[in-house]
């Protein structure tokens, strides 16, 4: 059962009665669902979650939607895996990663999009739609082909041409727009408000962007019930760093951690994309926007609506927001693959490549247990790569031809 | 002198208008013409130190103020003032 009770501004307090709004009427703040915690904590146990699905709807309580009966919405119970290859490259101890391309379109986006489909479901919508840089477009066509909802995706048009194929692939509506993230969000806000549609970061963003603390949930879980000391997250709009964050917390709220967790957040933009860490190295509050420019398409968005929530976390928890080139991006990528075998995609080269700025700076200590989230498969992003991996070398099939390529390796006998 | 564009929200307090033609040369006297005209208005976009709130987003001819010279934007006749909600970003056509 869920027990999500009334949307609430974040800005002023005002509250809301739960239904399909996002902004606040008063002062235009985003609206947050709030929880009965008293009765999640009598509702909810270890032992019931380790019972439940291998999905997020094992904390259902915790999410502000019915679990959906099915299989249909089903994301997340991702593997969190020991690093220790990467962790002794970086001069790290005790180093995690929430392994996020396990997901069914391959990023967390399908964490969002379950809980904010199961809403629009529960509303009666029968349209899913979003403004995506690419992984919110996977994971909303493919949930809605499974629901049986039509689906509408609006995409920058200069998106990585993998990322439009593997959401035209589910037969919805992909719609091309002539401009950056922040003007294809533009554009969707006013369609919000002109067709009913449940436009998962628009319209239903409250319920949806709860959907990220499923990653908090695990991760703690994973740990046998313990949480990490420092995290490092990847910031877009901010909304995932704040959550995560969130997450945490409310798992000492309803008894089941209990000690008041203690977790350092640290944030990862690209320098293309990067307000939240000019923003916090700067040592201002305002989020200044900008104009996107990186190859880190899944985090280009240069007016992040939650800046302001994630700097504050990020400072309230004596963390660090640091900013990481392309080439520091495609060498992130790299260092990824090479030492744990996991393929991410730019987001995760800019996670790794922050994480290492950061070590190097004594911000992530070698004494900390740290937990890097890796939110998207690299097969998403080829064209990052691409001009930077290529075949060792090609030969004629002989023996011969082998031992003259590698003569230094040494034949089994 | 400026055509301004009112959200949805805010359209209680100007009779419902969902845009308004304003006097003035800067975004910021536009803005506190309308406080003047609609009392009211004002609260709802500036903090109490005088402060654009910071989820309402304000764009000149679909620019955001913030690319601008902010309040101090000048305008002229043809400008078009659009007021929206910050956390979409939404910029209202009417």
């Amino acid at each position: 059962m869920s027990l999500g009770t009334a949307l609430r501004c974040r800005e002023c307090g005002r509250e809301y009665a739960i239904a399909p709004i996002y902004t606040c009427e008063w002062c235009f703040g985003p609206l947050e669902t709030t929880y009965d915690y008293d009765a999640i904590r009598g509702s909810l146990t270890r032992e019931s979650i380790a019972a439940g699905p291998a999905s997020i709807w094992r904390y259902g309580p915790l999410l502000p939607v019915e679990a959906p009966k099915g299989n249909a919405l089903n994301a997340g119970w991702t593997p969190l895996i020991r690093a220790e290859r990467l962790a002794a490259e970086l001069g790290l101890g005790e180093l995690w990663l929430k392994d996020d391309t396990r997901n069914p379109t391959n990023s967390f986006k399908d964490r969002v999009v379950a809980v904010a489909l199961g809403k629009a479901l529960e509303f009666g919508f029968k349209t899913a739609a979003c403004a995506s840089t690419g992984n919110l477009a996977n994971a909303v066509a493919a949930a809605a082909a499974r629901t049986g909802l039509d689906s509408f995706v609006f995409v920058p048009s200069d998106l990585e041409a993998g990322k439009i194929l593997t959401t035209a692939v589910y037969g919805g509506n992909v719609v091309a727009i002539d401009g950056n993230y922040d003007d294809v969000n533009r554009l969707c806000a006013e369609l919000a408000a002109e067709y009913p549609w449940a436009f998962v970061n628009v319209n239903v963003r409250p319920f949806y962007a709860e959907g990220s603390k499923t990653l908090a949930y695990e991760t703690a879980e994973q740990l046998g019930w313990e949480t990490p000391d420092h995290v490092v997250v990847p910031i877009a709009s901010g909304s995932l760093l704040t959550k995560i964050h969130k997450g945490f917390q409310e798992l000492h709220k309803v008894g089941l951690l209990d000690e008041e967790p203690v977790v350092r957040v640290s944030g990862a933009q690209a320098t293309g994309c990067s307000p939240v860490a000019k923003a916090f190295i700067d040592g201002v509050d305002d989020v200044h926007p900008v104009r996107p420019d990186t190859i880190a398409k899944s985090l280009a968005i240069g007016n992040p609506a939650d800046g302001y929530y994630a700097l504050d976390v990020i400072r309230s928890t004596g963390g660090a927001c640091g900013s990481v080139s392309d080439d520091e991006i495609v060498e992130g990528i790299r260092l990824l693959a090479r030492t744990e075998g996991v393929f991410g995609e730019t987001a995760a080269g800019v996670t790794i490549a922050t994480l290492k700025r950061l070590a190097e700076d004594g911000v992530v200590r070698r004494d900390e247990r740290v937990v890097a989230y890796i939110t998207g498969h690299g097969l998403k992003t080829l064209d990052a790569i691409e001009p930077h991996v290529r075949v060792t070398t090609t030969i004629p099939p002989s023996l011969d031809a082998f031992r003259a390529a590698f003569p230094a390796v040494a034949e089994e006998v | 002198m400026a055509t301004v564009r009112i959200p949805t929200q805010l359209r209680s307090l100007v009779d419902g208008a969902s845009e308004l033609t304003v006097d003035g040369d800067t975004v910021g006297d536009v803005l506190k013409a309308l406080d003047a005209a609609h009392p009211g208005f004002g609260e709802r976009l500036f903090d109490e130190n005088g402060k654009l709130r910071r989820f309402v987003n304000v764009f000149v001819d679909d620019e955001d103020l913030r690319f601008l010279q902010g309040l101090d934007t000048p305008l002229t006749e043809r400008s078009v003032v659009s007021i929206v909600p910050a956390v979409a970003g939404g910029c209202e056509r009417v």
